[in-house]
């Protein structure tokens, strides 16, 4: 019999010791419950950020350890949401640390049956290309009218609404310059 | 969101509130607990009406005959809020006598070009003193104002232009009556206009019991007024109409006769869904505006720098916008640096033109039509998101080359192989030329930038890890984009490629080697280029200048980057500072929290009250201060007059709180901005199976439809099949699951907490077609069949409109046909067609019709049939229910002095 069980660790005293009467709390806790720590409390460092689902803009903490996100959680300092987050906010983590999230470029060329990997530099590099080869094939200088219109109706963007104000600035910026300018969003709909 | 809490009563319409922002209800919950009223407007009984103190159940689509039917009650009852009203908004104002109201034309306003579908609004303009040879004959907001057709404006969105304020005026020496008796005044022509809707219509119409209207009439007007405020809520319930401005238009006017609006607790919340959805408007990802609401040019109206100048502003109108020079101005610096310049009018040529609508909806048409080669999906997922699922998902099958950013390996990017439009037959994954490039991006932890939240608010978001494998953030990887189109072109003396060439594109890197997020933010913010400041960052858009000295990337931010700090970054607890929490992030404009508040004092620049004071004029400092920013020029005193015919901000009075209106008032009528009207007007929705009792107009005249084989509809009102296809249905998103499910159906917490598409039906609906709980119903619209699990319940209320009732179906549409996703399922965007409203070019996703019966949805080509055979059996044709003007006047003829077009 292990020594450190005695009489005194016998159930019903536990419970009765810790005042857990139902038994659901400390007194049937072991030893490995008792040393169990929250990610919370073990992460490296805690960054502030905001949820990226709808546009309340609820305020989250997230901690990291050995540069990886292991938890995400409202932040009480956020006037807004007050360290409160909803079931999309709370999984958020898993957005991040899904395993099934896409990690690898992948391309599946004209009449392809399937995805193949290819390198990000590479596809870059194509779709470049592409941009500037269809700009110039659909470029449309003026009207029947004579009138400028400087554009080409050949290319088309849509999305921004998840995305940071700075991104969609460069988005709408580089399309404009290039004079794309069937570029929309959510907003739109 | 946290001002909701100082409400007295909060009706909540075109939202489900506790349901899709959870965590911004608890203000409502808050202000619930406080004593307010809270009321939910809404055709589903949700967690919104469980926990609000009454809930109103409605026919999708018919809310402007309640809405109509509260300004009725307000103006008969003179429950307005009198002294407000005549000074804050433009009751008193005339309006030309040319105008001619929907009760005189069966449905139309004056002005209505049958062969265009679309108005000219000239006969909608204010009456002005006549002094002036510069307007046309004794108007203004008419021709002169710049002589633009509704068409055109229309076919470039101007409606979006007000995302931050009116729309231009020529100048502002309106004639008001201030006793509000001319019978041409706003305030008369409001009680004409509104004289039909009452609550024996609202109860024909909406569905809703006379009490039921009693009873939200009687909560918004008592808690409306010098003591109390009331607030309304909505979200795309309102805005997915063709009529959707007009639906919010009409909240307004409410809002502007109970004194709501700039004061604490008031206003109309709009409950936006996306992170920064309110970010991509303002800094548009949008093909019609620029940043800061600036208009994209468009042919013919704005060729050149000067027209387009004339256009976007007047220097003799009233307000802030009378600058809007000095914004585009600077928005041009910061785009072309050096390379615009005064001679070139500031590159303004490099500027692309519009010549008509370009928005998503019409890409799509042409992209299926083989017209666009290349196309970006930037984190959004349209063969799920968009309005007619299979003409998107057919429309990328015809691309040549698609570029896919997502997190996750959404439907967009595999529509070539699990379409849907593979199983019938219609696509063939070896025939699909479609060259797809699919780029992970990063999370929005892996990387630092801002998001604009529903209220304006920007937070800067730190970057806590670093993206994982290919993943890349979006500014890095269009950032890299840019640089090799570039290289690509440079050495070309093509003139086309100067803007690509001369753009300012050469941003400083941060310690990781990327793109720094601060950089852009900076130019976005602003900065003084020579003089005595050169160099030095923008403190607010007052300092922009129209003669080259300063850059702005976007006007309403200015301020953001001030002094050098980041204002989005400003993170003080919210326990440690007051309610209104203005060192917490950074709103625009001016980190202002409420806007327009000088209307929170009284003309002399008192508080209404002591329970709602907020901004007021103190008289000793000869300053405006108080809770907030004051929306005003702070040492403009309250008696201050200006000059007559005294343009921009100085032609503000002291009592003009509506500092970016051409006449400094809230607009209870629209003599210019609207396209379908100056007034609020009820029109069905373009598939109803209800006629409309008001007029002989069925639905929006200026309505955007597209007769094309591939968008059927099903017959309207009394016309013969509309009984093939006798429900009403509604889509709607669930606490659990995010839009097309790219962020949600991929997660397996949420994927296992909502795991499957259903329909909500009413126990009679159920009983009436077979359909048993927990089994499967096939819907079937003009467009397509879907299938779903069923969910009885009581949530759905039948109601009898006209004397027949009237069953509606609620849609989740979150999920889609797939591999990939953790659950798949119908997609409820699939039932919709294409049909939008004028002023913004949404789509009509809110309201349908269709039919529903018990069991699966036919597998493969028979599927084809099924929707073919109700088609036909309903005698649906590419006309069907597209024609706009379906009235019994000719505005034309009644109107001799119109001059044309």
């Amino acid at each position: 019999m292990d020594a450190k069980k005695t009489f005194l660790s016998w159930p019903v005293l536990r419970q009765f010791r810790s005042g857990d009467f139902l038994g659901r709390g400390p007194a049937v806790t072991s030893e490995r419950t008792r040393t169990l720590e929250p990610r919370t409390k073990t992460a490296d460092r805690v960054v502030q950020s905001v949820c990226p689902y709808c546009a309340v803009g609820c305020g989250q903490r997230v901690y990291v350890k050995d540069e990886k996100v292991v938890q995400i959680e409202g932040d009480p300092d956020s006037p807004i949401s007050r360290g409160r987050l909803c079931p999309k906010g709370s999984a958020s983590e898993q957005l991040v640390n899904s395993p099934i999230r896409q990690t690898h470029v992948l391309y599946r060329r004209p009449h392809g049956t399937s995805w193949e990997r290819m390198d990000r530099d590479t596809a870059i590099d194509m779709i470049a290309d592409r941009f500037v080869e269809s700009r110039r094939r659909t470029w449309q200088d003026a009207d029947e009218h004579g009138r400028p219109l400087r554009r080409t109706m050949g290319i088309a963007s849509l999305g921004g609404a998840t995305l940071d104000n700075e991104e969609n600035y460069l988005i709408k910026k580089l399309f404009t310059a290039a004079g794309a300018i069937q570029i929309e969003n959510q907003a739109r709909i | 969101m946290q001002d909701l809490a100082n409400a007295d009563c909060i009706v909540i319409q075109g939202s489900n509130m506790a349901e899709c922002h959870p965590v911004g209800y608890q203000w409502v919950t808050e202000a619930r607990l406080k004593g307010a009223k809270v009321i939910h407007i809404d055709p589903r009984f949700t967690r919104t009406s469980a926990t609000a103190d009454k809930h109103v159940p409605i026919r999708a689509g018919s809310d402007v005959v309640f809405l109509g039917a509260l300004i009725n009650h307000i103006l008969a009852n003179d429950l307005y809020f009198k002294e407000y009203v005549v000074a804050y908004t433009n009751a008193a104002t005339i309006v030309s006598d040319e105008f001619k109201d929907t009760e005189e034309l069966d449905g139309l306003f004056s002005g209505y070009d049958e062969e265009l579908g679309n108005y000219d609004p000239s006969s909608w303009a204010y009456a002005t003193e006549g002094e002036g040879e510069d307007a046309s004959p004794g108007t203004i907001g008419g021709p002169a104002a710049g002589h633009e057709h509704g068409h055109s404006t229309s076919e470039r969105s101007a409606g979006d232009e007000h995302g931050s304020g009116g729309p231009a005026l020529e100048h502002a020496r309106v004639k008001r009556d201030e006793t509000l008796q001319d019978p041409n005044t706003v305030f008369q022509i409001l009680k004409r206009h509104y004289s039909r809707y009452t609550p024996e219509m609202v109860a024909d119409v909406c569905g809703v019991s006379v009490d039921d209207f009693h009873y939200v009439a009687k909560a918004l007007t008592e808690n409306s007024g010098r003591d109390r405020t009331s607030a309304f809520c909505y979200a795309v319930g309102w805005t997915q109409h063709t009529l959707g401005a007009q639906f919010i238009r009409t909240a307004a006017i409410i809002q502007l006769l109970l004194g709501n609006m700039g004061r604490p607790g008031g206003g109309i919340m709009a409950l936006r869904g996306h992170a920064s959805i309110q970010g991509s408007t303002d800094i548009p990802t949008l093909y019609n505006i620029l940043p800061g609401y600036l208009a994209m040019p468009m042919v013919g109206n704005h060729d050149t720098w000067d027209d387009y100048v004339a256009a976007i502003a007047n220097k003799a109108q009233k307000g802030f916008w009378a600058n809007a020079d000095a914004y585009a101005v600077s928005l041009l610096k910061a785009w072309w640096g050096d390379a615009a310049t005064k001679e070139n009018n500031w590159a303004y040529d490099y500027l692309p033109r519009l010549t008509g609508a370009h928005g998503t909806y019409q890409t799509t048409m042409a992209m299926k039509d083989g017209e666009v080669e290349g196309y970006f999906l930037l984190g959004q997922n349209p063969a799920v998101g968009s309005a007619h699922g299979r003409m998107q998902r057919l429309a990328l099958a015809e691309l040549k080359w698609l570029v896919v950013r997502d997190l996750q390996m959404i439907e967009s990017a595999t529509f070539w192989k699990d379409a849907p439009e593979i199983a019938t037959g219609e696509l063939e994954t070896e025939k699909i030329g479609t060259e797809v490039f699919f780029l992970p991006p990063a999370s929005h932890v892996e990387k630092a930038g801002t998001f604009t939240q529903t209220q304006r608010l920007l937070q800067w978001r730190h970057k806590a890890v670093n993206p994982p494998g290919d993943c890349q953030s979006e500014l890095e990887f269009f950032f890299e984009l840019g640089k090799r189109i570039r290289e690509r072109l440079a050495g070309s003396d093509d003139p086309r490629d100067r803007p690509l060439l001369d753009l300012t594109w050469d941003y400083p890197l941060d310690e990781d080697g990327e793109i720094s997020g601060e950089a852009v933010l900076q130019e976005i913010n602003g900065r003084h280029l020579s003089g005595e400041r050169a160099g030095e960052l923008a403190d607010m858009y007052t300092d922009l200048k129209a003669d080259g000295s300063t850059s702005c990337g976007c006007w309403i931010y200015s301020g953001v980057y001030a002094k050098g700090v980041n204002r989005a970054a400003n993170r003080k607890p919210g326990r440690e500072q007051s309610p209104v929490a203005q060192e917490w992030g950074w709103a625009w404009p001016d980190n202002r929290r409420i806007l327009y508040n000088r209307a929170s004092a009284d003309p002399e620049g008192k508080p209404w009250s002591e329970r709602k004071k907020y901004v007021w004029w103190d008289e000793e400092n000869q300053t405006w201060t108080g809770l907030d920013t004051p929306d005003f020029v702070k040492t403009k005193a309250p008696s201050y007059r200006p000059e007559p015919g005294t343009g921009g901000p100085d032609g503000l009075a002291g009592d003009d709180p509506f500092v970016m209106m051409a006449d400094g008032k809230g607009w209870l009528f629209t003599p210019k901005g609207m396209l379908d009207g100056p007034l609020p007007t009820h029109y069905e929705p373009q598939e109803s199976p209800v006629q409309n009792p008001l007029y002989g107009q069925q639905s929006n005249p200026a309505r955007r439809v597209f007769p094309r084989k591939d968008n059927l509809w099903s017959p309207s009102g009394t016309a013969p099949g509309s009984e093939v296809y006798p429900f009403v249905f509604t889509t709607y998103r669930l606490t659990e699951h995010h839009t097309a499910g790219g962020m949600s159906r991929w997660l397996p917490y949420l994927s296992e907490l909502q795991p499957e598409m259903f329909c909500e039906v009413s126990p009679e609906l159920a009983e009436d077609r077979g359909l048993v709980n927990g089994g499967w119903a096939t819907i079937v619209s003009a467009r397509t069949a879907i299938e779903a699990r069923v969910l009885v319940t009581d949530r759905m209320t039948p109601l009898v409109i006209s004397g027949r009732t009237i069953h509606q179906i609620g849609l989740p549409y979150h999920w889609g046909v797939g591999k990939e996703a953790v659950v798949s399922g119908d997609s409820a965007n699939d039932l919709l067609g294409v049909a939008l409203d004028p002023n913004v070019q949404i789509q009509e996703s809110k309201v349908g019709s269709c039919d529903i019966r018990p069991g699966r949805r036919p597998r493969g080509e028979a599927i084809l049939r099924l929707v073919e055979e109700y088609q036909s059996r309903a005698g649906v044709t590419v006309e069907t229910s597209n024609q706009l003007k379906t009235a019994e006047s000719n505005p034309t003829e009644s109107n001799p002095t119109e001059d044309g077009h």
